[in-house]
């Protein structure tokens, strides 16, 4: 996007908004504990905030919205003082700042609970919260305190309302318990603001709702909250004012009143999304079974079976809780992971499914959950990635012919608008999204008869979203089986035609179109009847 | 070429230009003949090794497979007096299989690369030994094979027929790396074997093809070096040689992580290693410093190599931000 007209768009939106910050800031008698004033950092080539400025007040819970690439991370990196802005002021409790340190920031009491989470998996739960803080005994040996630490540790783990043990090992624990631990963590450094990185975006339903909880109780204490999200119905549920960030700049404040889905959706990509995929209302004749699972025991559950059918011509989406059992029965399909007994057939025919290739030479194809590393070959250029699975074709005696891969990738490049300079661009320095549409690019090209998509939009920006959806719909109306793996609960109810929901490695129940909400979804999740 | 073999050849160049202004009987054509034969032998060994690092694997039992079936070589043509082609057969089928087991045991039976070939290492070196009760292996007085020794130790038009052979093998297998699907699925592997899995690869089978490329030039390397030396004490012949071709490997430009190198590349580095060992000869060096030379050497090129790419990236880091403040396009 040219820069001149991003900024002029920035600008207008901003005028757009500009009564609702007024509001919010003049109803507030309360320094703000934190306050940005015209903050601006520029990388090589790209200007990623550009003059942003937002305030925090104490006991507040900030949803921070924008796309990939809206400068969100850079916002993070300079809040936790990893890197200096070029020119702005930010005042943390009353004293202004070129730029934080490290240090500084730690000590203003800033504390950030990343994405990733930085716990060592194998110490137990009070070793990680004081890890390098622990309290000694005296001595020159300098051993660890054992009891006092956990006198320590209690009433923090209390606070978040943990139900597990601080002598548990932090492998034993659920995501949503690390991301308590986490949060105790900045609790011990007696944080006053934390500041949450994308903490639901693997996270199941349920364990969504205690996080939520969690902030909420954060809030009486006076603490404030940063919750960076994509999860837009999460943000609408707990944020006090939203800050939608786009292209570096301030695209807009939301107060209490006016948060809702649109208008983040609006402020964040400066338009109403209207290819929000919708199935198409008319009753589908349903296809053929096109993949039969019978009996299919998987790794995760060995003793229990799965039957599910994909038909023709329709989105199946697969819901469910993490850990149960979806991926593990796509990788079963795709023959990357052994099948413990049961049988696959497609179109009736019964298949071996050995390994991955068996299931790519029968046109069973796999979008994988993590891109980065089973997705794509960062390394290797666009057009050497979409010839991959299908090398021999692109060659003659055995000899890979370049013309052929060029011609190959540039179709594809067109039918999905992927991104970038040329097909020799190498796939790491695309964004997220350009690379899942090298993965979808790389199977499409190849006559797919079932598609599997595992998490198929998980981190990908709005924009790119809504035509994966697209592609999906496409896919399926070519007379592909399409089975959608996903725990966004919006995308499975959008999107799909029949829903199937697994609950501890079975599958629980399927929902067909008239059956579709949010309740019974999550009913089947936990294993319980749908109304 | 890439631009690293480039400054690898240059590099060759200059220390040549070096020792022969110091020592003008590097230019020597028996000198140079010399030279040569051993970078073919080295090269050929060098060529199947660089096939395993590029899978992300490395093969440490080279050495001892050239002494187990350099011994059984001589052994069955001038002791059991077999034809020499049905004994070269023979012995490269050998190889392969040894690659083979290698393979299957890596990628099967999921044990690391460095403990299978290690544990090959020893145990082919004592087969070896075994095998010839710890004596030397070598002709009868007399025995002649005049079609083996030319073709081996030979030379057509002054050019030993040992780096002809490396020639050879060196435009086939740039050939089968460079631009066939086998080779691209080397590459993949190399760089992700998990993605290249997902890509419906069978990842297995590449790679245990790897292991046998290298089991295969291994032992036609190790009939070369047989008719060489001519006679051959099986606890000492081929020692280090794994070293040899893991060193020529990484000097070319490969990662020891897989993924990366050229065909080139390990030949030059083969060359470089035998110009070093040739320099430490010419310039009176004592010989007991050759490894020290070697290694020395090595560190000192890939230090340079690495060093210099921090540089590049950070002249187009300096590049970039030159253009991005005269108003390039923001994200």
């Amino acid at each position: 996007m040219n820069r001149s007209r991003s900024r002029f768009g920035g600008y207008r939106l901003l005028s757009g908004v500009m009564n609702y910050s007024d509001t919010s800031i003049v109803a507030s008698t309360t320094a703000p504990f934190l306050s940005l004033e015209g903050v601006r950092k520029t990388y090589p080539g790209v200007v990623a905030l550009d003059g942003f400025s937002m305030e925090v007040r104490p006991g507040e819970i900030i949803g921070l919205v924008g796309e990939n690439g809206a400068g969100k991370s850079t916002l993070m990196k300079i809040l936790g003082g990893v890197t200096r802005p070029d020119s702005g002021t930010i005042t943390v409790d009353g004293v202004a700042h070129d730029g934080l340190t490290v240090e500084g920031s730690l000590g203003s009491g800033i504390a950030f609970v990343h994405q990733e989470l930085n716990l060592f998996e194998n110490l137990d739960v009070a070793a990680n919260i004081f890890f390098g803080r622990e309290p000694l005994r005296g001595g020159p040996l300098k051993l660890v305190d054992r009891a006092r630490l956990r006198i320590q540790v209690a009433p923090l783990l209390k606070r978040v309302g943990a139900n597990f043990s601080a002598d548990t090992p932090v492998s034993a624990l659920s995501l949503a318990q690390q991301q308590m631990v986490e949060i105790a963590k900045a609790l011990s450094i007696k944080a006053r603001l934390v500041i949450l990185d994308e903490p639901t975006s693997s996270l199941p339903l349920a364990e969504t709702d205690k996080l939520l909880d969690v902030i909420k109780a954060l809030k009486i204490e006076g603490i404030s909250v940063i919750f960076i999200s994509h999860r837009l119905h999460e943000v609408e549920r707990v944020a006090d004012r939203v800050v939608v960030l786009r292209d570096g700049m301030l695209a807009g404040t939301l107060p209490k009143s006016a948060i809702n889905h649109d208008q983040m959706v609006k402020l964040m990509i400066g338009r109403m999304l209207k290819e929000r995929e919708k199935a198409s209302e008319a009753a589908r004749a349903p296809g053929s079974v096109a993949l039969s699972a019978k009996a299919v025991r998987t790794g995760a559950y060995p003793d229990r079976p799965v039957d599910l059918d994909v038909r023709h011509g329709e989105i199946l989406g697969l819901a469910g809780l993490v850990g149960s059992g979806r991926t593990e029965l796509a990788r079963v399909l795709f023959g990357i992971d052994e099948r413990f007994g049961g049988s696959v057939k497609l179109d009736g025919q019964e298949l071996a499914l050995k390994s991955a290739a068996d299931a790519v030479a029968h046109g069973i194809f796999l979008v994988p959950e993590d891109r980065k590393l089973t997705g794509v070959l960062l390394d290797l250029s666009i057009a050497q990635n979409i010839s991959l699975p299908n090398l021999p074709a692109h060659a003659r005696h055995q000899l890979v012919s370049a013309s052929a891969e060029v011609a190959t990738a540039e179709k594809q490049k067109n039918n999905l608008g992927i991104k970038a300079p040329s097909v020799a661009t190498r796939t790491g320095t695309l964004s997220g999204g350009n690379q899942q549409k090298v993965v979808l690019a790389k199977w499409l090209a190849m006559n797919p008869k079932v598609m599997i998509l595992d998490e198929p939009t998980r981190g990908i920006d709005i924009g790119a979203k809504a035509e994966i959806y697209g592609l999906m719909r496409a896919l399926a109306d070519a007379g592909v089986a399409v089975l959608m793996i996903s725990s966004d609960m919006e995308e499975v109810i959008g999107v799909s035609d029949r829903i199937a929901v697994m609950h501890e490695g079975q599958i629980s129940g399927i929902l067909d179109k008239d059956d579709f909400s949010q309740e019974n979804v999550l009913l089947l999740a936990v294993g319980k009847k749908p109304r | 070429m890439s631009k690293k073999d480039l400054g690898l050849l240059i590099l060759i160049l200059v220390v040549g230009a070096v020792v022969a202004i110091i020592n003008p009987r590097f230019l020597l054509p028996i000198n140079l003949a010399n030279t040569s034969n051993l970078i073919g032998l080295f090269g050929i060994l060098s060529i199947g090794q660089a096939f395993v690092i590029i899978t992300g694997g490395i093969e440490l039992s080279v050495g001892s497979v050239v002494a187990l079936l350099g011994t059984l070589f001589i052994d069955l043509i001038a002791v059991r007096e077999m034809e020499w082609p049905l004994a070269f057969v023979l012995i490269i089928v050998l190889g392969a299989i040894i690659g083979l087991a290698h393979g299957w045991l890596i990628t099967r039976l999921k044990l690391q690369p460095f403990v299978v070939t290690l544990c090959g290492l020893l145990i082919y070196r004592g087969v070896a030994r075994f095998y010839t009760g710890d004596g030397t292996a070598g002709f009868a007085f007399g025995q002649n094979f005049p079609d083996l020794e030319f073709l081996t130790a030979g030379r057509s038009y002054g050019v030993p027929n040992s780096f002809i052979a490396l020639i050879v093998i060196s435009i086939v297998m740039w050939v089968v790396l460079h631009r066939s699907v086998f080779g691209r699925y080397l590459y993949a592997i190399g760089k992700n074997e998990e993605a290249a899995k997902y890509s419906g690869i069978r990842t297995g089978r590449v790679v245990i093809a790897a292991y046998v490329i290298c089991g295969v030039l291994t032992a036609l390397s190790a009939i070369y070096f047989a008719m060489y030396t001519r006679s051959i004490s099986p606890a000492s012949h081929g020692q280090f040689y794994e070293l040899y071709a893991i060193a020529a490997a990484v000097l070319g430009g490969f990662s020891l992580r897989g993924g990366e190198g050229s065909l080139i590349g390990v030949l030059l580095g083969t060359v470089l290693l035998q110009e070093l060992q040739n320099l430490v000869n010419l310039l009176g060096i004592p010989s007991s410093l050759n490894f020290a030379v070697m290694g020395g050497v090595i560190l000192i090129g890939v230090l340079v190599d690495q060093q210099w790419g921090v540089f590049r990236e950070r002249r187009l880091m300096l590049d970039a931000t030159r253009k991005g403040a005269a108003g390039a396009p923001a994200e």
